[in-house]
């Protein structure tokens, strides 16, 4: 069989050929300018966007005293002594625990109200879309300014509590947008199927639709862990007396930053890297042994 | 509930008064259909006839907006779905994406607390003699493959009453008639009732016992297929099963075994019984295997009707028989379907024709083939919207 068609493309070919089809002009410029203004401009981008992290990386390793700004030597010791810095690890543990607490609770709230959204028709779902949409459309400044006034005429004393509510309130937009694309990407059948196939509503939503749900859900709480993590203005407002990793950098930076930051922020840096390589390798192996299996 | 319980056999299935209203539209306008236990049963009609809507009634996934939905006699109206006894296959098969097969033929038994669930579900896999792909994902199968694990998965339940929406639809043509064989064993061979949903006529003929055709929200005729065929009681059965030739005609006499009625000053005759109306101005059809076309014009014989001469237009070959359109004024074009028992077409387009057929193949309509080919295009379009 193969064979045969093997011959067909060949003879294919030389019928083509016989017709006198003339051969395809190489165009020009793709064999000058275009041959390095390419691969010159993607060094260029990449370098542009890349250096900052190299340079941060790099003096992470500077045998610094007290500023870290010009190069003194190669040291571990700043990867070994992370918490000696006076503040730092208190602000990084801090970010860790706002960004896991307001994620958990963006995401539970945020998945309901997509599964709402997506599913049901009901009274105020545009006005409640909009609502959604308008966080995201604010500028930050004003978002942390008015709660900060809110919280200042509630009387509520400010702390990681209130850091904690400001980014469950501005992450749940983008997990609501996020977990909502995925519904909609859901066959309603299959959510039938499970009611005809005799499960209960609560046995549908747990072996259903959450399970399809599920890659969806875990994008926006990584979406909505990164952007506690590394928001500024909206925590300088309302963080009162609390250090988040952010505002410490941005207040050492006026004495000059010291080395124990630069070390948090490649280790997280490269954890982000790890974790997606990680899900990377994983899919790459499912889908070989999927090709595998169905051959 | 007989919670655990398989059914015995398969229940009849009674709609009374059946009535849906969608915001903006009526998807069923009145339904009142009997299926009797243990039958193939097909819902037959265009795509937003309402068919669909009615299947997903009968499953609970809809309520109706009034009337009562029975099953075994047992009114099962507010019952939710997955506590009746009703499983179906759906037109997308709705495999779940995250299970094997073996597990979404053995979802069912599961939530119902049943004994071995993997064994059962690995015999109703034997049974589409797909056992061997188990442990696959629903991705890494074949259409046909999905389908009959749908089909397992629904079978493995033994419900009472099997729904069965189109499921062949996405299939070609050669195993789509496998498949329909194969469903049809399988339906005798556990005895289940089957309501199968398609706007295949050809589908439906060949598997349903019963066949309903349904238009517009509303059953149009019900009947066994070759009564529904033989005899079409609307002009839209006439057309929408097989293909009819309809002459608008006026009656000019009512006798008691025949109605005898003019047909472009033709004199054509229609058995009384086969007559909708016996007065005023019918519309009278003949199927076009019923035709003969004749190339001299033949003497008059008692029962049999003429009409012509007429004008061959187009004739198109098609293997077995040979397809004639013949132009005959007054009349229209009328449609031949000629089986070749020569080499070859017999006359060729520009012939000048005769067509006859039997008394008792015609039949008499009371109504007449509705708009235009303008009006049957949007029909279509807004069908399509509705599904």
């Amino acid at each position: 069989m193969s064979g045969q068609n093997q011959a067909g493309l060949v003879l294919g070919q030389e019928t083509g050929a016989e017709l006198g089809e003339p051969p395809r002009r190489p165009r020009r410029w793709g064999l000058g300018a275009g041959r390095w203004l390419l691969p010159a401009y993607c060094a260029l981008a990449l370098a542009f966007l890349l250096v900052p992290i190299v340079y941060t990386i790099a003096f992470s390793f500077n045998d610094s005293v007290r500023t870290n700004i010009a190069w003194r030597g190669f040291t571990l010791d700043n990867w070994l002594n992370v918490c000696d810095e006076p503040g730092v690890c208190e602000a990084f543990g801090n970010s860790l625990l706002i960004g896991v607490v307001a994620t958990g609770i963006a995401t539970v709230l945020g998945t309901m109200i997509a599964l709402a959204l997506a599913r049901y028709r009901f009274r105020f779902r545009s006005g409640t879309n909009l609502l959604l949409f308008l966080p995201m459309a604010t500028p930050e400044v004003v978002i942390g300014a008015g709660l900060a006034a809110q919280f200042l005429t509630a009387g509520v004393p400010k702390g990681i509590g209130t850091i904690i509510v400001a980014h469950a309130m501005f992450c749940l937009s983008f997990v609501v947008v996020t977990v909502k694309a995925r519904v909609a990407s859901l066959d309603p059948a299959l959510e039938d199927a499970g009611r005809d196939l005799y499960g209960s509503p609560g046995q549908v939503f747990w072996r259903v639709t959450f399970p399809l749900l599920l890659p969806g859900i875990l994008a926006a709480a990584l979406l909505s862990f990164s952007l506690s993590f590394d928001d500024f203005i909206i925590t300088y407002f309302n963080s009162g007396p609390v250090n988040t990793l952010p505002t410490y950098i941005y207040t050492a930076a006026t004495r000059g930053i010291p080395a124990e930051a630069n070390v948090l922020s490649s280790a997280v840096f490269l954890l982000a890297i790890a974790v997606v390589l990680i899900g990377q390798v994983g899919a790459q192996a499912r889908r070989k042994r999927l090709g595998i299996a169905t051959r | 509930m007989a919670r655990g319980l398989f059914a015995e056999s398969g229940a009849d299935l009674q709609l009374v008064g059946i009535r849906k209203e969608f915001p903006g539209f009526t998807a069923v306008e009145q339904l009142d259909l009997t299926v009797p236990a243990g039958t193939f049963f097909a819902l037959l009609g265009p795509s937003g006839c309402g068919k669909t809507t009615t299947l997903r009634l009968v499953a609970g996934l809809e309520e109706p907006t009034s009337g009562r939905i029975l099953l075994g006699g047992r009114d099962v109206t507010d019952t939710k779905p997955h506590r009746r006894p009703v499983n179906t296959v759906f037109q997308s098969y709705a495999l779940f994406p995250h299970m094997t097969v073996l597990e979404n033929v053995a979802f069912g038994l599961r939530r119902r607390g049943i004994d071995d669930p993997l064994g059962k579900a690995r015999s109703a896999l034997r049974l589409v003699e797909l056992d061997a792909l188990a442990d696959r994902k629903p991705a890494q199968l074949s259409g046909g493959q999905q389908q009959r694990v749908a089909l397992a998965r629904a079978v493995v339940n033994r419900p009472a009453l099997l729904l069965l929406d189109e499921p062949l639809g996405a299939l070609d043509l050669k195993l789509r008639r496998q498949m329909q064989l194969e469903l049809k064993s399988i339906q005798s061979e556990v005895g289940l009732t089957f309501v199968h949903v398609t706007h295949d006529q050809e589908e439906a003929m060949t598997m349903a016992d019963t066949v309903a055709v349904m238009n517009r929200g509303r059953i149009e005729q019900i009947g066994s297929p070759e009564e529904v065929y033989e005899l079409p009681r609307t002009a839209f059965v006439a057309n929408f099963l097989g293909q009819s030739n309809l002459f608008p005609a006026v009656v000019r006499e009512a006798g008691d075994d025949a109605v005898g009625a003019d047909v472009a000053g033709h004199r054509i005759l229609v058995p009384r019984s086969r007559a909708q109306r016996t007065e005023g101005t019918i519309t009278l059809g003949v199927r076009p295997e019923k035709l003969l076309l004749l190339t001299e014009e033949p003497t008059p014989i008692a029962g049999i009707n003429v009409l012509g001469p007429g004008r061959v237009t187009d004739v198109s070959f098609s293997g077995v028989s040979t397809q004639y359109l013949v132009e005959v004024p007054g009349a229209g074009t009328v449609i031949v379907f000629a089986q070749n028992l020569v080499f070859g077409p017999v006359v060729e387009p520009g012939a000048d024709v005769w067509l006859s057929w039997r008394v008792e193949h015609g039949f008499g309509l009371a109504d007449a083939p509705r708009g235009s080919a303008l009006q049957q295009a949007h029909e279509a379009l807004v069908g399509g919207a509705e599904t």
